[in-house]
Protein backbone atom coordinates (compact mmCIF):
# COMPACT_ATOMS: atom_id res chain seq x y z
CA UNK A 1 0.00 0.00 0.00
CA UNK A 2 1.34 3.24 -0.91
CA UNK A 3 1.27 6.17 1.60
CA UNK A 4 -0.81 9.39 0.58
CA UNK A 5 2.39 11.05 0.48
CA UNK A 6 3.86 8.58 -2.04
CA UNK A 7 0.82 8.79 -4.28
CA UNK A 8 1.12 12.52 -4.29
CA UNK A 9 4.41 11.95 -5.53
CA UNK A 10 3.01 9.76 -8.53
CA UNK A 11 0.37 12.36 -9.35
CA UNK A 12 2.99 14.87 -9.79
CA UNK A 13 5.65 12.67 -11.11
CA UNK A 14 6.97 14.28 -14.62
CA UNK A 15 6.46 11.23 -17.03
CA UNK A 16 2.55 11.18 -16.21
CA UNK A 17 0.27 11.64 -18.85
CA UNK A 18 -1.80 15.26 -18.96
CA UNK A 19 -4.74 16.34 -20.61
CA UNK A 20 -3.18 16.76 -24.14
CA UNK A 21 -2.07 12.89 -23.94
CA UNK A 22 -5.97 11.94 -22.85
CA UNK A 23 -7.05 13.71 -25.56
CA UNK A 24 -4.48 12.79 -28.45
CA UNK A 25 -5.07 8.88 -27.53
CA UNK A 26 -8.57 8.70 -26.17
CA UNK A 27 -10.24 11.19 -28.60
CA UNK A 28 -10.84 11.76 -32.14
CA UNK A 29 -11.20 14.76 -34.26
CA UNK A 30 -10.40 17.30 -31.71
CA UNK A 31 -10.57 21.03 -32.23
CA UNK A 32 -9.33 23.34 -29.76
CA UNK A 33 -11.43 26.65 -29.25
CA UNK A 34 -9.72 29.26 -27.45
CA UNK A 35 -10.46 32.55 -25.66
CA UNK A 36 -13.10 33.59 -23.16
CA UNK A 37 -14.62 36.36 -25.39
CA UNK A 38 -13.52 38.98 -22.70
CA UNK A 39 -10.09 39.10 -22.17
CA UNK A 40 -7.83 36.33 -23.27
CA UNK A 41 -6.95 32.67 -23.80
CA UNK A 42 -5.08 30.84 -20.82
CA UNK A 43 -3.47 28.03 -22.25
CA UNK A 44 -3.13 26.45 -19.20
CA UNK A 45 -7.09 24.96 -19.66
CA UNK A 46 -7.47 23.25 -22.73
CA UNK A 47 -10.71 22.75 -23.82
CA UNK A 48 -12.73 22.13 -26.93
CA UNK A 49 -14.88 19.63 -29.20
CA UNK A 50 -13.97 15.97 -30.48
CA UNK A 51 -15.50 12.65 -30.57
CA UNK A 52 -15.57 10.25 -27.85
CA UNK A 53 -15.92 6.65 -29.02
CA UNK A 54 -18.24 8.54 -32.16
CA UNK A 55 -19.80 10.65 -29.55
CA UNK A 56 -19.66 14.35 -30.25
CA UNK A 57 -18.33 15.62 -27.14
CA UNK A 58 -16.67 18.61 -25.51
CA UNK A 59 -13.57 18.14 -23.68
CA UNK A 60 -11.95 20.25 -21.28
CA UNK A 61 -8.66 20.15 -19.11
CA UNK A 62 -6.09 21.76 -17.07
CA UNK A 63 -2.17 21.47 -18.88
CA UNK A 64 0.69 21.42 -17.03
CA UNK A 65 3.79 21.80 -19.24
CA UNK A 66 6.27 18.97 -20.54
CA UNK A 67 9.33 20.83 -20.52
CA UNK A 68 10.60 24.27 -19.26
CA UNK A 69 9.53 26.10 -22.20
CA UNK A 70 6.02 24.88 -22.06
CA UNK A 71 5.82 24.81 -18.58
CA UNK A 72 6.02 28.55 -18.72
CA UNK A 73 3.51 28.97 -21.53
CA UNK A 74 0.79 26.94 -19.57
CA UNK A 75 1.70 28.75 -16.62
CA UNK A 76 2.48 25.20 -14.72
CA UNK A 77 -1.06 24.45 -15.59
CA UNK A 78 -2.26 27.24 -13.22
CA UNK A 79 -5.32 28.71 -14.66
CA UNK A 80 -6.46 32.49 -14.51
CA UNK A 81 -9.54 33.56 -14.58
CA UNK A 82 -10.16 34.23 -18.67
CA UNK A 83 -9.28 30.08 -18.17
CA UNK A 84 -11.98 29.28 -15.95
CA UNK A 85 -14.54 31.71 -18.35
CA UNK A 86 -13.25 30.10 -21.16
CA UNK A 87 -14.06 26.62 -19.85
CA UNK A 88 -17.79 27.99 -19.49
CA UNK A 89 -17.92 29.32 -22.52
CA UNK A 90 -17.33 26.04 -23.80
CA UNK A 91 -19.91 23.99 -21.53
CA UNK A 92 -22.20 26.49 -22.61
CA UNK A 93 -21.53 25.45 -26.03
CA UNK A 94 -22.20 21.36 -25.22
CA UNK A 95 -25.22 22.39 -23.13
CA UNK A 96 -26.39 24.23 -26.55
CA UNK A 97 -25.82 21.47 -28.75
CA UNK A 98 -26.71 18.96 -25.94
CA UNK A 99 -23.27 17.25 -26.18
CA UNK A 100 -21.63 15.58 -22.99
CA UNK A 101 -19.06 17.44 -21.27
CA UNK A 102 -15.51 15.32 -19.82
CA UNK A 103 -13.30 17.17 -17.70
CA UNK A 104 -9.95 16.54 -16.43
CA UNK A 105 -7.95 17.99 -13.65
CA UNK A 106 -4.70 18.55 -13.04
CA UNK A 107 -3.54 21.73 -11.50
CA UNK A 108 -1.71 22.82 -8.82
CA UNK A 109 -4.60 25.33 -7.68
CA UNK A 110 -5.93 28.62 -9.40
CA UNK A 111 -2.64 31.29 -10.18
CA UNK A 112 -2.16 33.24 -7.16
CA UNK A 113 -1.00 36.18 -9.17
CA UNK A 114 -2.03 40.13 -9.38
CA UNK A 115 -3.39 39.84 -12.42
CA UNK A 116 -5.59 36.50 -11.80
CA UNK A 117 -7.00 38.68 -8.68
CA UNK A 118 -7.54 41.92 -10.62
CA UNK A 119 -9.67 40.23 -12.93
CA UNK A 120 -11.63 38.12 -10.14
CA UNK A 121 -10.01 34.88 -10.25
CA UNK A 122 -12.38 34.04 -7.38
CA UNK A 123 -15.51 35.34 -9.25
CA UNK A 124 -14.52 33.17 -12.20
CA UNK A 125 -14.46 30.09 -9.86
CA UNK A 126 -17.53 30.80 -8.29
CA UNK A 127 -19.37 31.53 -11.18
CA UNK A 128 -18.41 28.37 -12.85
CA UNK A 129 -19.80 26.26 -9.54
CA UNK A 130 -23.27 27.96 -9.72
CA UNK A 131 -23.39 27.61 -13.27
CA UNK A 132 -21.82 23.99 -13.54
CA UNK A 133 -24.31 22.31 -11.62
CA UNK A 134 -27.26 23.42 -13.36
CA UNK A 135 -25.87 22.72 -16.81
CA UNK A 136 -28.32 20.41 -18.84
CA UNK A 137 -26.21 18.30 -20.52
CA UNK A 138 -24.01 15.19 -19.11
CA UNK A 139 -20.84 16.16 -17.30
CA UNK A 140 -18.20 13.37 -16.02
CA UNK A 141 -15.23 15.04 -13.93
CA UNK A 142 -12.01 12.69 -13.86
CA UNK A 143 -9.08 14.18 -11.54
CA UNK A 144 -6.30 12.95 -13.39
CA UNK A 145 -3.49 13.90 -11.42
CA UNK A 146 -3.73 16.97 -8.73
CA UNK A 147 -6.63 18.17 -7.95
CA UNK A 148 -5.27 21.36 -6.00
CA UNK A 149 -8.45 23.15 -4.47
CA UNK A 150 -11.09 25.83 -5.93
CA UNK A 151 -8.79 25.66 -8.76
CA UNK A 152 -9.31 22.16 -9.51
CA UNK A 153 -12.85 22.69 -8.64
CA UNK A 154 -13.59 25.53 -10.90
CA UNK A 155 -14.25 22.74 -13.87
CA UNK A 156 -14.95 19.99 -11.82
CA UNK A 157 -18.84 19.60 -10.74
CA UNK A 158 -20.58 16.98 -13.04
CA UNK A 159 -22.98 14.33 -13.07
CA UNK A 160 -20.31 11.55 -12.16
CA UNK A 161 -16.92 12.34 -10.27
CA UNK A 162 -13.96 9.98 -11.31
CA UNK A 163 -10.21 9.95 -9.94
CA UNK A 164 -7.39 7.83 -10.88
CA UNK A 165 -5.85 5.33 -8.42
CA UNK A 166 -2.84 7.90 -7.35
CA UNK A 167 -4.42 11.13 -8.13
CA UNK A 168 -4.94 13.47 -5.09
CA UNK A 169 -7.72 16.11 -4.26
CA UNK A 170 -7.28 18.30 -1.70
CA UNK A 171 -8.33 21.73 -0.33
CA UNK A 172 -5.04 23.01 0.01
CA UNK A 173 -1.99 21.60 -0.86
CA UNK A 174 0.30 20.21 1.73
CA UNK A 175 3.28 22.56 1.75
CA UNK A 176 0.58 24.80 1.84
CA UNK A 177 -1.50 23.17 5.03
CA UNK A 178 2.03 22.34 6.69
CA UNK A 179 3.23 26.07 6.16
CA UNK A 180 -0.03 26.71 7.77
CA UNK A 181 -0.41 24.05 10.23
CA UNK A 182 2.78 23.75 11.70
CA UNK A 183 4.74 26.75 10.44
CA UNK A 184 6.80 24.32 8.52
CA UNK A 185 6.33 23.41 4.68
CA UNK A 186 8.84 20.28 5.02
CA UNK A 187 5.75 18.64 7.02
CA UNK A 188 4.44 18.39 3.81
CA UNK A 189 4.31 14.48 3.87
CA UNK A 190 2.53 15.21 7.24
CA UNK A 191 0.04 17.50 5.82
CA UNK A 192 -0.40 14.71 3.61
CA UNK A 193 -1.66 12.03 5.60
CA UNK A 194 -3.76 13.96 7.62
CA UNK A 195 -5.71 15.84 4.49
CA UNK A 196 -7.03 12.25 3.10
CA UNK A 197 -6.58 12.89 -0.41
CA UNK A 198 -6.64 9.79 -1.96
CA UNK A 199 -8.78 8.32 -4.67
CA UNK A 200 -9.51 5.50 -1.80
CA UNK A 201 -10.26 8.32 1.08
CA UNK A 202 -12.61 10.38 -1.09
CA UNK A 203 -14.95 7.62 -2.16
CA UNK A 204 -15.14 6.93 1.45
CA UNK A 205 -16.46 10.29 2.02
CA UNK A 206 -19.08 10.26 -0.78
CA UNK A 207 -16.73 12.99 -2.83
CA UNK A 208 -16.30 10.60 -5.88
CA UNK A 209 -17.93 8.12 -7.40
CA UNK A 210 -15.56 5.63 -9.34
CA UNK A 211 -11.55 5.56 -8.54
CA UNK A 212 -10.06 4.55 -12.24
CA UNK A 213 -7.02 2.19 -11.67
CA UNK A 214 -3.59 2.29 -12.54
CA UNK A 215 -0.69 0.19 -13.08
CA UNK A 216 1.29 -1.15 -10.27
CA UNK A 217 4.04 1.83 -9.77
CA UNK A 218 1.67 4.67 -11.16
CA UNK A 219 0.62 5.33 -14.52
CA UNK A 220 4.21 7.03 -15.39
CA UNK A 221 5.26 3.80 -15.48
CA UNK A 222 2.80 2.20 -18.03
CA UNK A 223 0.87 5.51 -20.02
CA UNK A 224 -0.57 3.35 -22.92
CA UNK A 225 -2.57 0.73 -19.98
CA UNK A 226 -3.11 3.22 -18.22
CA UNK A 227 -5.03 5.48 -20.66
CA UNK A 228 -6.45 1.76 -21.58
CA UNK A 229 -8.28 1.53 -18.46
CA UNK A 230 -9.41 5.21 -18.31
CA UNK A 231 -10.92 5.04 -21.78
CA UNK A 232 -12.92 2.10 -20.30
CA UNK A 233 -13.95 3.67 -16.97
CA UNK A 234 -14.77 7.36 -19.06
CA UNK A 235 -16.91 5.19 -21.22
CA UNK A 236 -18.86 3.34 -19.19
CA UNK A 237 -19.69 6.61 -16.57
CA UNK A 238 -20.10 8.39 -19.70
CA UNK A 239 -23.15 6.34 -20.72
CA UNK A 240 -24.34 6.20 -17.61
CA UNK A 241 -24.53 10.21 -17.66
CA UNK A 242 -26.16 9.85 -20.62
CA UNK A 243 -28.38 7.37 -19.08
CA UNK A 244 -30.09 9.91 -16.69
CA UNK A 245 -33.26 11.42 -18.01
CA UNK A 246 -32.72 15.24 -18.91
CA UNK A 247 -35.75 16.25 -16.86
CA UNK A 248 -33.70 14.54 -13.65
CA UNK A 249 -30.40 15.81 -14.67
CA UNK A 250 -30.24 18.71 -12.84
CA UNK A 251 -32.31 17.40 -10.05
CA UNK A 252 -30.17 14.90 -8.93
CA UNK A 253 -26.85 16.81 -9.80
CA UNK A 254 -28.24 19.22 -6.96
CA UNK A 255 -29.01 16.69 -4.69
CA UNK A 256 -26.10 14.79 -4.97
CA UNK A 257 -23.84 18.41 -3.99
CA UNK A 258 -26.15 18.97 -1.53
CA UNK A 259 -25.60 15.51 0.69
CA UNK A 260 -21.63 16.68 0.22
CA UNK A 261 -20.05 17.23 4.36
CA UNK A 262 -20.61 15.37 7.43
CA UNK A 263 -21.55 17.37 9.99
CA UNK A 264 -23.98 17.35 13.42
CA UNK A 265 -27.38 18.00 13.84
CA UNK B 1 18.03 63.84 38.83
CA UNK B 2 17.88 61.07 37.34
CA UNK B 3 17.68 59.35 40.71
CA UNK B 4 14.72 62.21 41.28
CA UNK B 5 12.89 61.12 38.16
CA UNK B 6 12.93 57.46 38.29
CA UNK B 7 11.72 57.90 42.35
CA UNK B 8 8.66 60.39 41.26
CA UNK B 9 7.59 57.79 38.70
CA UNK B 10 7.94 54.97 40.91
CA UNK B 11 5.82 56.86 43.45
CA UNK B 12 3.38 57.60 40.69
CA UNK B 13 3.52 54.20 39.05
CA UNK B 14 1.08 52.50 41.50
CA UNK B 15 -1.61 54.74 40.58
CA UNK B 16 -0.98 55.22 37.40
CA UNK B 17 -1.21 51.60 36.91
CA UNK B 18 -4.33 51.21 38.74
CA UNK B 19 -5.32 53.99 36.40
CA UNK B 20 -4.40 51.75 33.45
CA UNK B 21 -6.11 48.61 34.83
CA UNK B 22 -9.60 50.98 34.68
CA UNK B 23 -9.03 52.49 31.53
CA UNK B 24 -7.86 49.09 29.38
CA UNK B 25 -11.73 48.30 30.16
CA UNK B 26 -13.13 51.95 29.30
CA UNK B 27 -10.84 52.48 26.07
CA UNK B 28 -9.62 50.94 22.88
CA UNK B 29 -6.88 52.03 20.66
CA UNK B 30 -7.37 52.77 16.99
CA UNK B 31 -5.52 50.11 15.17
CA UNK B 32 -5.15 52.91 12.04
CA UNK B 33 -4.94 56.23 13.79
CA UNK B 34 -3.60 54.94 17.43
CA UNK B 35 -6.49 57.34 19.18
CA UNK B 36 -7.52 56.79 22.04
CA UNK B 37 -11.30 55.27 21.65
CA UNK B 38 -14.33 54.65 24.40
CA UNK B 39 -15.50 50.91 24.36
CA UNK B 40 -19.16 52.67 24.64
CA UNK B 41 -18.84 54.90 22.17
CA UNK B 42 -17.08 52.52 19.91
CA UNK B 43 -19.73 50.37 20.10
CA UNK B 44 -22.18 53.01 19.36
CA UNK B 45 -20.67 54.13 16.04
CA UNK B 46 -20.97 50.37 14.88
CA UNK B 47 -16.85 49.29 15.89
CA UNK B 48 -16.06 52.54 13.55
CA UNK B 49 -13.20 54.81 14.69
CA UNK B 50 -14.89 57.80 14.96
CA UNK B 51 -11.68 59.70 14.09
CA UNK B 52 -10.66 57.69 11.04
CA UNK B 53 -12.99 55.26 10.19
CA UNK B 54 -11.18 52.75 10.66
CA UNK B 55 -14.03 49.73 10.63
CA UNK B 56 -12.92 46.90 13.81
CA UNK B 57 -14.14 43.77 13.02
CA UNK B 58 -17.28 43.18 14.01
CA UNK B 59 -18.56 40.14 16.04
CA UNK B 60 -21.59 38.00 14.17
CA UNK B 61 -23.51 38.76 17.12
CA UNK B 62 -23.77 42.40 17.77
CA UNK B 63 -24.07 42.83 13.17
CA UNK B 64 -27.59 40.10 13.57
CA UNK B 65 -28.93 42.52 16.67
CA UNK B 66 -27.82 45.35 13.90
CA UNK B 67 -29.42 44.19 10.90
CA UNK B 68 -32.74 43.05 11.90
CA UNK B 69 -35.49 45.56 12.57
CA UNK B 70 -35.19 46.35 16.32
CA UNK B 71 -33.08 43.68 16.71
CA UNK B 72 -35.71 41.31 16.45
CA UNK B 73 -34.54 38.01 15.03
CA UNK B 74 -34.99 34.20 15.61
CA UNK B 75 -31.62 32.19 15.52
CA UNK B 76 -31.55 28.75 13.17
CA UNK B 77 -29.42 25.88 12.87
CA UNK B 78 -27.67 26.77 16.16
CA UNK B 79 -27.76 22.94 16.08
CA UNK B 80 -25.67 22.03 13.08
CA UNK B 81 -22.32 21.71 14.21
CA UNK B 82 -18.82 20.25 13.20
CA UNK B 83 -17.89 16.72 13.47
CA UNK B 84 -14.02 15.43 12.65
CA UNK B 85 -14.57 13.48 9.67
CA UNK B 86 -10.99 13.48 9.23
CA UNK B 87 -9.81 12.47 12.33
CA UNK B 88 -7.54 15.61 11.91
CA UNK B 89 -4.69 16.51 14.22
CA UNK B 90 -1.96 18.97 13.79
CA UNK B 91 -0.18 20.41 16.37
CA UNK B 92 -3.72 20.19 18.08
CA UNK B 93 -6.94 18.13 17.86
CA UNK B 94 -9.41 19.26 15.39
CA UNK B 95 -11.60 18.69 18.27
CA UNK B 96 -10.17 20.38 20.68
CA UNK B 97 -9.86 23.53 18.29
CA UNK B 98 -12.93 23.55 17.77
CA UNK B 99 -14.02 23.30 21.84
CA UNK B 100 -12.19 25.93 22.27
CA UNK B 101 -13.29 28.65 19.29
CA UNK B 102 -16.74 27.92 20.78
CA UNK B 103 -15.44 29.01 24.20
CA UNK B 104 -13.70 31.98 22.95
CA UNK B 105 -16.03 33.09 20.21
CA UNK B 106 -19.69 31.98 22.19
CA UNK B 107 -20.67 30.91 19.17
CA UNK B 108 -21.56 27.30 17.72
CA UNK B 109 -19.90 27.77 14.66
CA UNK B 110 -18.41 30.09 12.31
CA UNK B 111 -21.95 31.20 11.20
CA UNK B 112 -25.26 32.40 12.81
CA UNK B 113 -27.90 31.64 10.84
CA UNK B 114 -31.21 33.88 11.94
CA UNK B 115 -33.91 35.14 10.12
CA UNK B 116 -36.13 38.35 10.45
CA UNK B 117 -37.39 41.62 9.13
CA UNK B 118 -35.30 44.04 7.29
CA UNK B 119 -36.82 47.15 6.27
CA UNK B 120 -40.00 45.62 6.17
CA UNK B 121 -38.81 42.61 4.17
CA UNK B 122 -38.49 38.54 5.02
CA UNK B 123 -34.70 37.83 5.53
CA UNK B 124 -32.51 35.42 5.91
CA UNK B 125 -29.37 36.18 7.21
CA UNK B 126 -25.64 34.30 7.59
CA UNK B 127 -23.53 35.83 9.27
CA UNK B 128 -19.84 34.88 9.70
CA UNK B 129 -17.60 35.89 12.68
CA UNK B 130 -13.76 35.61 11.74
CA UNK B 131 -13.28 35.24 15.47
CA UNK B 132 -14.52 31.33 14.92
CA UNK B 133 -11.75 29.23 13.39
CA UNK B 134 -10.67 32.45 11.00
CA UNK B 135 -14.18 32.18 10.03
CA UNK B 136 -13.54 28.85 7.71
CA UNK B 137 -16.04 26.91 5.87
CA UNK B 138 -16.02 23.73 6.78
CA UNK B 139 -19.20 21.32 6.32
CA UNK B 140 -21.53 22.76 8.74
CA UNK B 141 -20.90 26.35 7.82
CA UNK B 142 -22.16 24.98 4.35
CA UNK B 143 -24.82 22.98 5.33
CA UNK B 144 -26.18 26.13 7.54
CA UNK B 145 -25.68 28.19 4.45
CA UNK B 146 -27.53 25.36 1.97
CA UNK B 147 -30.39 25.35 4.80
CA UNK B 148 -30.52 29.34 4.64
CA UNK B 149 -30.86 29.62 0.97
CA UNK B 150 -33.55 27.18 1.27
CA UNK B 151 -35.80 28.26 3.84
CA UNK B 152 -35.47 31.45 1.70
CA UNK B 153 -36.56 29.46 -1.65
CA UNK B 154 -39.63 28.11 0.64
CA UNK B 155 -40.70 30.93 2.04
CA UNK B 156 -39.77 33.03 -1.00
CA UNK B 157 -37.74 35.37 1.10
CA UNK B 158 -34.43 37.19 0.62
CA UNK B 159 -30.84 35.90 1.56
CA UNK B 160 -28.34 38.50 3.06
CA UNK B 161 -24.55 36.79 3.97
CA UNK B 162 -21.83 38.65 5.65
CA UNK B 163 -18.75 37.31 4.93
CA UNK B 164 -15.85 37.57 7.20
CA UNK B 165 -13.35 33.94 6.33
CA UNK B 166 -10.16 32.75 5.56
CA UNK B 167 -11.34 30.46 3.50
CA UNK B 168 -12.19 26.88 3.56
CA UNK B 169 -10.95 24.69 7.03
CA UNK B 170 -8.25 22.81 5.97
CA UNK B 171 -9.31 20.04 9.09
CA UNK B 172 -12.12 18.88 7.14
CA UNK B 173 -10.10 18.68 3.89
CA UNK B 174 -11.20 18.11 0.98
CA UNK B 175 -15.03 18.01 2.48
CA UNK B 176 -14.58 21.58 3.18
CA UNK B 177 -13.55 22.19 -0.79
CA UNK B 178 -17.11 20.54 -1.58
CA UNK B 179 -19.13 22.74 0.72
CA UNK B 180 -17.78 25.43 -2.13
CA UNK B 181 -20.02 23.60 -4.89
CA UNK B 182 -22.85 22.41 -2.50
CA UNK B 183 -23.87 25.94 -1.61
CA UNK B 184 -23.24 27.20 -5.33
CA UNK B 185 -25.89 24.90 -6.12
CA UNK B 186 -27.91 26.14 -3.56
CA UNK B 187 -27.59 29.47 -5.18
CA UNK B 188 -28.38 28.28 -8.31
CA UNK B 189 -31.67 27.17 -7.44
CA UNK B 190 -32.20 30.69 -5.65
CA UNK B 191 -31.42 32.83 -8.78
CA UNK B 192 -33.84 30.60 -10.74
CA UNK B 193 -36.80 31.19 -8.24
CA UNK B 194 -35.48 35.01 -9.02
CA UNK B 195 -35.09 35.67 -5.43
CA UNK B 196 -32.81 38.25 -4.11
CA UNK B 197 -28.90 37.84 -2.58
CA UNK B 198 -27.06 40.35 -0.91
CA UNK B 199 -23.72 39.49 -0.14
CA UNK B 200 -21.60 41.94 2.10
CA UNK B 201 -17.97 41.44 1.96
CA UNK B 202 -16.03 42.46 5.50
CA UNK B 203 -12.55 42.18 6.84
CA UNK B 204 -11.23 39.90 5.41
CA UNK B 205 -13.04 37.25 2.64
CA UNK B 206 -10.39 35.10 1.24
CA UNK B 207 -10.36 31.74 -0.36
CA UNK B 208 -13.41 29.37 -0.73
CA UNK B 209 -15.46 31.75 1.08
CA UNK B 210 -14.92 34.94 -1.45
CA UNK B 211 -14.58 31.62 -4.63
CA UNK B 212 -18.13 30.56 -3.76
CA UNK B 213 -21.17 32.46 -2.12
CA UNK B 214 -19.23 35.87 -1.47
CA UNK B 215 -18.78 36.90 -4.94
CA UNK B 216 -22.31 35.43 -6.01
CA UNK B 217 -24.60 37.98 -4.67
CA UNK B 218 -27.11 39.78 -7.37
CA UNK B 219 -25.70 42.55 -5.25
CA UNK B 220 -22.34 42.61 -3.82
CA UNK B 221 -21.52 45.17 -0.84
CA UNK B 222 -18.05 45.75 0.79
CA UNK B 223 -16.90 47.48 4.03
CA UNK B 224 -14.49 49.76 3.10
CA UNK B 225 -10.82 48.49 3.62
CA UNK B 226 -11.43 45.31 3.70
CA UNK B 227 -9.38 42.64 2.63
CA UNK B 228 -11.08 40.81 -0.22
CA UNK B 229 -9.10 38.04 -2.86
CA UNK B 230 -8.89 34.49 -3.57
CA UNK B 231 -5.46 33.70 -2.85
CA UNK B 232 -4.09 35.01 0.18
CA UNK B 233 -1.66 37.98 -0.04
CA UNK B 234 1.20 36.04 1.57
CA UNK B 235 1.14 33.19 -1.07
CA UNK B 236 1.17 35.88 -3.53
CA UNK B 237 4.14 37.68 -2.61
CA UNK B 238 5.67 34.09 -2.21
CA UNK B 239 4.75 33.23 -6.07
CA UNK B 240 5.25 36.11 -7.71
CA UNK B 241 8.06 37.37 -5.89
CA UNK B 242 7.54 41.29 -5.80
CA UNK B 243 6.20 43.30 -3.74
CA UNK B 244 2.36 43.68 -3.95
CA UNK B 245 0.74 47.19 -5.30
CA UNK B 246 -0.45 49.71 -2.44
CA UNK B 247 -4.13 48.72 -2.34
CA UNK B 248 -4.23 45.63 -3.65
CA UNK B 249 -7.18 43.18 -2.29
CA UNK B 250 -8.83 45.81 -0.65
CA UNK B 251 -12.45 46.71 -1.36
CA UNK B 252 -11.68 49.80 -3.06
CA UNK B 253 -9.60 47.72 -5.33
CA UNK B 254 -12.16 45.48 -6.36
CA UNK B 255 -14.35 48.20 -6.55
CA UNK B 256 -12.15 49.77 -9.24
CA UNK B 257 -11.36 46.56 -11.14
CA UNK B 258 -15.11 45.79 -11.08
CA UNK B 259 -15.52 43.31 -9.24
CA UNK B 260 -18.00 44.68 -6.64
CA UNK B 261 -20.95 46.91 -6.88
CA UNK B 262 -20.73 49.69 -3.85
CA UNK B 263 -18.30 50.19 -0.88
CA UNK B 264 -20.34 51.84 2.12
CA UNK B 265 -19.58 52.16 5.51
CA UNK B 266 -21.26 50.48 8.45
CA UNK B 267 -22.71 53.06 9.42
CA UNK B 268 -24.50 53.87 6.48
CA UNK B 269 -24.84 50.53 5.69
CA UNK B 270 -28.58 49.31 6.51
CA UNK B 271 -30.15 52.06 4.65
CA UNK B 272 -28.74 50.90 1.48
CA UNK B 273 -29.66 47.44 2.17
CA UNK B 274 -33.23 48.78 2.67
CA UNK B 275 -33.12 50.57 -0.61
CA UNK B 276 -31.97 47.20 -2.72
CA UNK B 277 -34.51 45.24 -0.63
CA UNK B 278 -37.16 47.55 -1.72
CA UNK B 279 -35.99 47.38 -5.57
CA UNK B 280 -35.46 43.62 -5.62
CA UNK B 281 -38.25 42.11 -3.06
CA UNK B 282 -41.61 42.05 -5.44
CA UNK B 283 -44.32 42.55 -3.05
CA UNK B 284 -47.51 41.53 -6.13
CA UNK B 285 -45.87 39.32 -8.18
CA UNK B 286 -48.98 39.36 -10.69
CA UNK B 287 -47.46 36.87 -13.15
CA UNK B 288 -47.51 34.25 -10.93
ZN1 LIG C 1 -9.03 55.65 13.99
Amino acid sequence: MLTPYERLQIARAPKRFYTLDVIERLFEDFTELRGDRRYGDDAAIIAGTATFHKTPVVVIGQQKGRDTKERRMRNFGMPKPEGYRKALRIMKLAEKFRRPILTFIDTPGAYPGIDAEERGQAEAIAYNLREMAKLETPVVVTVIGEGGSGGALGIGVGDRVLMLENAVYSVISPEGCAAILWKDAAQAERAANCLRLTAEDLQRLGIIDRTVAEPVGGAHTDTEESLRLLDSALKENLEFAVSIKSSERVKRRFKKLRELGRWSE
Amino acid sequence: MSWFRKKSNRIESVPANERRVKTEGIFVKCTKCDAALYKRELEESLQVCIHCDFHFRWDARSRVCWLFDDCRYEELDAEVTSLDPLEFVDTKPYPERLERAKKTSGLPEAIINARGKVGGHDVFAGVMDFNFLGGSMGSAVGEKVTRLIERAIDERAAVITFAASGGARMQEGTLSLMQMAKVSAALAQLDSAKLPFISVLTDPTTGGVTASFAMLGDVIIAEPRALVGFAGPRVIEQTIRQKLPENFQTSEFLLEHGMIDIVVDRREMRPHIIKLLNFMVNNNESDE
